[in-house]
């Protein structure tokens, strides 16, 4: 980790020297123990703020249409950041969609072994405070008032880093290798599957139980790099599609259109879950499209440029089973 | 017309169409004309190309209170787009399968292919979209209660 961070820092002072980049998105310390922030170097003198552990949550890709727009026309320079697999696999997809130019950016890719929750850690400490932390290749350290305590790393990942195959990001431009991944290959996911087999009016309590305890603050929307739109369904005024409310039929409605938006694009990164601050357990529902568009579609995210995005595109022999004949 | 909730053996379901106008709204017409019975149940609006129903139609119409929805369109290869419909075609198999997987019942939302030679087709379409929302009763869930705040204001 300690070695990573370093290879980080010193290809960012690189770049800064070589005057290859004038920007470069990457984490920093957090403000509270096992967090980390998202942090913005344009100094080659600040460099040293950078830090990479597995408590870099962020997906650092929805920074980049927005930076995009001021670069129209002068893209002398580019800009650096910082890539998981899945962050780099949001950026695929933001290239096929146009919402970034690869030629204004510089990757550099890091092999993840997963993102801890520290929620987790948090809340089996029992309010005790962190004095420091520190990891190893496989378990968190943490330092409290009466001695030192340690999580194995693999018990406290994100469910979106559990079954995730693509820790080595699929686009940059230098990789550091952390670790050596065996090649995995993603099947549906084991709690999508659970849930398709309730009963219908099972899966309908669970999903207007979760979408009823949302507060409408839009942060699982403001957190995925896909939600790039200026103006958002959502907010639109002319017409107004959706109620300003937390009516139970307007979540409903914002949470299935949110959710059906990300069809073909979302790449499971989580970043809508951690910002979730009412904890509703959305990977429940965004996933099943992700194994649903591979399954009918062979099509999976982010893996490929070239690709086109699978509801941009159509084939002849498309399957039609639901479609209605009369009887 | 109010239905009761509670008398679901005399119950009539509203069904909201969205027809191409090249195709399924003609086959409609054709239906029409042709004097074809089938159910008073469905509500058109006609549409250039199936391709140019926003899930988010769909969705709104259940909140406002239809008990399901049907989008037609012209079979594969005669879209007057040449491709509106495969791209529909695509988008509708996810939204079918993700409402479904949610726990509305696939029948509320159904989809089909009509030319404007096909009124028999048309309206034993229609028959049948209305037998299985029939079977399904009134959709309370979705709906937007009248008593949410934009109402009362």
């Amino acid at each position: 980790m300690k070695q990573a961070e370093h290879e980080i820092m010193s290809n960012v002072e690189r770049l800064f020297a070589d005057k290859k980049i004038d920007l470069f998105i990457g984490y920093e310390k957090g403000t509270l123990p096992l967090r980390t922030s998202p942090c913005f170097i344009d100094d080659r003198n600040t460099v040293r703020r950078l830090v990479w552990n597995s408590c870099c949550s962020n997906n650092l890709a929805v920074y980049l249409p927005r930076l995009m727009l001021h670069r129209k026309g002068k893209n002398s320079k580019r800009i650096g950041i910082l890539c998981k697999g899945c962050d780099s696999r949001s950026v695929v997809e933001l290239i096929k969609e146009k919402q970034v130019d690869r030629d204004c950016l510089y990757i550099i890719g890091i092999s993840c072994s997963g993102i801890i929750d520290s929620s987790k850690i948090l809340s089996e400490l029992d309010g005790e405070g962190i004095l420091s932390y520190d990891e190893t290749s496989d378990s968190i350290v943490v330092e409290l008032a009466e001695g030192e305590r340690s999580f194995p790393k693999h018990e406290y990942l994100y469910e979106s880093c559990c079954n995730c195959a693509y820790a080595t990001p699929t686009v940059y431009d230098i990789l550091i290798r952390t670790v050596q991944f065996a090649p995995k290959v993603a099947g549906p996911d084991p709690n999508i599957t659970a849930f398709a087999h309730k009963t219908r009016e099972e899966r309908w309590r669970i999903f207007e139980e979760e979408t009823s305890k949302c507060i409408r603050c839009y942060a699982c929307r403001n957190a995925c790099p896909n939600c790039y739109c200026k103006e958002c369904f959502a907010e639109q005024t002319k017409p107004r599609w959706i109620g300003v409310t937390n009516d139970r039929s307007d979540l409903l409605f914002y949470h299935t259109m949110r959710i059906f938006h990300q069809a073909g694009r979302c790449v499971d990164c989580g970043a809508c879950v951690r910002a979730c601050p009412m904890n509703i357990n959305l990977r429940l529902f965004t996933r099943v499209l992700v194994d649903e568009v591979k399954e009918r579609f062979g099509y999976e995210p982010g893996v490929s440029i070239k690709e086109p995005p699978p509801l941009a595109t159509f084939s002849l022999n498309d399957k039609q089973e639901f479609m209605t004949e009369p009887d | 017309m109010k239905e009761s909730p509670n008398k679901t053996s005399n119950f009539e379901p509203k069904i909201l169409a969205f027809l191409c106008n090249w195709c399924s709204y003609a086959g409609a017409d054709l239906a029409g004309v042709s004097r074809f019975q089938y159910p008073p149940t469905v509500r058109v609006i006609r549409v250039p190309c199936s391709g140019r129903v926003n899930p988010v139609y769909i969705i709104k119409a259940l909140q406002n209170g239809f008990d399901g929805v049907l989008v037609s369109g012209c079979h594969p290869g005669d879209c007057h787009y040449i491709s509106g419909n495969f791209f529909a075609r695509r988008k509708f198999a996810l939204l079918k399968k993700f409402l479904e997987y949610v726990g509305v019942e696939p029948e509320r939302i159904q989809f089909s292919w009509v030319s404007a030679a096909e009124g028999v087709r048309f309206a034993k379409i229609i028959e049948k979209v209305t037998d299985d929302i029939r079977k399904c009763g009134p959709l309370t869930y979705f709906k937007k209660s009248n008593n949410s705040i934009e109402k009362v204001i």
